[in-house]
């Protein structure tokens, strides 16, 4: 039994605040909101570790900041405060958030994939799928045009897209499909942290199967570890090894995702899992 | 040698709104033999599920502790234990059966057993036998084995759970009503297999309607109401 080893991610108290803030700003709350000075406090000290070849389940309130923490670790957005260390960048010693430009795309490209919720920031919808798998890696450093048409098109495959669709664009590729295209790119560069928000969200449940079947086998294949962020509770059953639930910018409720599920704690998570039919 | 031993085991729900606070178990103590075969009945409502949940961890316990002598780790207290030794002790040592299916979507019976031990470690080939072997043992007809498992039958799904449990040939197996809805003839298999792992060393704990069904199988049983052991 190896519970020693290192996490592949820790977060260490991110903040992400929309306005200056205020001194009131601590008992002022109103949801996420400061009432004195209007401050959004989209994270709000959140502190999270993600272990070798485990699933951490996201689940929250819309607006409770879940896409706002997977856009840091993926550098879209530059947080208040806080730090995030990756195992695979400097030992996990030092915090990305500190290092330059050029560093960032490295972690970025090398070491991390993305899905996002709204496949328009994943996807360059006018470009074919092979060439935005190609750019992935060749922002990883990537060069030999023949390696990455080869990698696209086994990506693809293994995410069922038939080869003959490799040069079409994803403007005209249903939901389902854009989102196993942006899984492929997340996967190009073999990264130790996948970032997967809402994946399912908006499919018909037989695409929701195969996607959830697909991002089992990635577990298992690639070794990766997932930070999976879903409203859909049955999605978190499935996948998540533990879940934390999210509230105004806020984690209230961290556990073994049954445990969460079945025995939830706090008021919000009790709503949340009863409210369910 | 004791593997498991329970001391003032209490659990209750604290529910926000409306605020309400339900006593599913208090104050229980008990303790199994390794190799041992504890059988729980009692009324329903009564907490015997909370009992086992708790032991697995689905539930947080109130209070008590729940101590198991584990291979990973020694002497470990459940109630206690932080949640990444739960999920190892879970991949490789404790086991949980009930009726209900627990499947991943596109997942055939037999990759479903096999995925237990792919989990664990082990290699595609080991796997595919022993999942095959396992399959065999619990008798589900081969010809269900490349079939997606929502449409089996409760017996059907019962021996998939089994078998998916006990290809990790776990030390500690907690069932939890696993012959509820089973016709007698179907129940005779099942307690033919229960015995058949008690002769190969698995402790167990079990929840059983059925006192005939228990007789020959359970060294031990307690008899549970509003949430106590009677003695
Ligand atoms: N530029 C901004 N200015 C002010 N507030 C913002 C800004 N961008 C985001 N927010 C707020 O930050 C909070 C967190 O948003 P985020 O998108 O992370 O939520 P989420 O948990 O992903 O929600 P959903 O489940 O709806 O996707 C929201 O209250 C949002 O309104
Ligand atoms: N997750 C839960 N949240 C709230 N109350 C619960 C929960 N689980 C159990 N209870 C309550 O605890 C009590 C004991 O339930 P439990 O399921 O342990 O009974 P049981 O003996 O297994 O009954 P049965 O034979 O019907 O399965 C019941 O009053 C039940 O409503
Ligand atoms: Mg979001
Ligand atoms: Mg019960
Ligand atoms: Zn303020």
């Amino acid at each position: 039994m190896h519970l020693d080893e290192k996490p592949v991610l820790r977060v260490e108290n991110l903040t992400m605040r929309y306005g200056k803030g205020c001194p009131r700003c601590g008992d002022s709350l109103e949801k996420n909101r400061c009432r004195v000075c209007k401050t959004v406090w989209a994270l709000n000290d959140v502190s999270v570790e993600l272990f070798p070849g485990e699933v951490l389940g996201i689940v929250g309130e819309s607006g409770s900041g879940k896409s706002t923490l997977m856009k840091s670790l993926y550098f879209d957005l530059e947080p208040s405060s806080g730090r995030a260390y990756l195992r695979d960048y400097k030992d996990g010693e030092v915090s990305i958030w500190t290092v330059g430009a050029a560093e960032r795309r490295s972690i970025k490209n090398n070491l991390m994939g993305m899905v996002y919720q709204n496949p328009v920031l994943g996807l360059r919808m006018d470009f074919s799928c092979a060439s935005n798998i190609a750019e992935k890696i060749i922002a990883a450093g990537g060069r030999s045009a023949g390696q990455m048409t080869e990698r696209a098109a086994e990506l693809l495959e293994a995410m069922e897209i038939l080869p003959s669709r490799m040069s079409e664009a994803p403007r005209n590729f249903s939901g389902g499909m854009q989102q196993r295209v942006q899984l492929s790119k997340a996967l190009a560069n073999n990264p130790s942290l996948l970032l997967l928000d809402e994946v399912t969200t908006g499919l018909d449940l037989s695409v929701q199967a195969k996607v959830l079947d697909l991002i089992r086998k990635i577990k298992a294949k690639y070794g990766v570890s997932i930070l999976l962020v879903s409203h859909d509770l049955a999605v978190i059953r499935m996948l998540a090894d533990r879940t934390i639930v999210m509230l105004d910018g806020k984690i209230i409720e961290r556990g073994l995702t049954d445990q969460i599920l079945e025995d939830p704690q706090h008021e919000y998570t009790q709503q949340l899992v009863h409210s369910l039919i | 040698m004791e593997i498991l031993r329970v001391e003032n085991l209490s659990k209750s729900f604290h529910l926000h709104n409306p605020v309400k606070d339900i006593k599913s178990c208090q104050n229980i103590c008990f303790s199994l033999e390794r190799g041992g075969f504890i059988g729980i009945v009692g009324l329903s409502g009564a907490g015997k599920s909370t009992v086992l949940k708790c032991i697995y961890r689905s539930y947080l316990p109130s209070g008590g502790s729940i101590r198991y002598d584990s291979r990973s780790f020694g002497w470990i207290d459940l109630a206690k234990a932080d949640e990444r030794e739960i999920i190892a002790l879970r991949r490789y040592e404790i086991g949980y059966v009930s009726q209900f299916l627990n499947v991943m979507p596109r997942t055939t019976a037999k990759e479903h057993v096999k995925n237990a031990l792919l989990e664990m470690g082990e290699d595609e080939k080991a796997a595919e036998r022993e999942s095959a072997e396992m399959l065999s043992y619990f008798r589900l007809p081969e010809n269900l084995w490349d079939i997606y498992p929502n449409t089996f039958s409760g017996g059907e799904r019962l021996r998939l759970n089994l078998a998916h449990a006990m290809v990790k040939r776990p030390r500690l197996m907690l069932l939890d009503e696993p012959t509820a809805s089973l016709d007698n003839k179907t129940k005779l298999l099942v307690k033919d297999m229960l015995l058949r792992l008690k002769g190969k060393g698995t402790s167990m704990i079990g929840i059983f309607h059925d006192l005939e069904f228990m007789e020959g199988l359970c060294d031990k049983v307690h008899n549970m109401s509003e949430g106590s052991f009677l003695c």
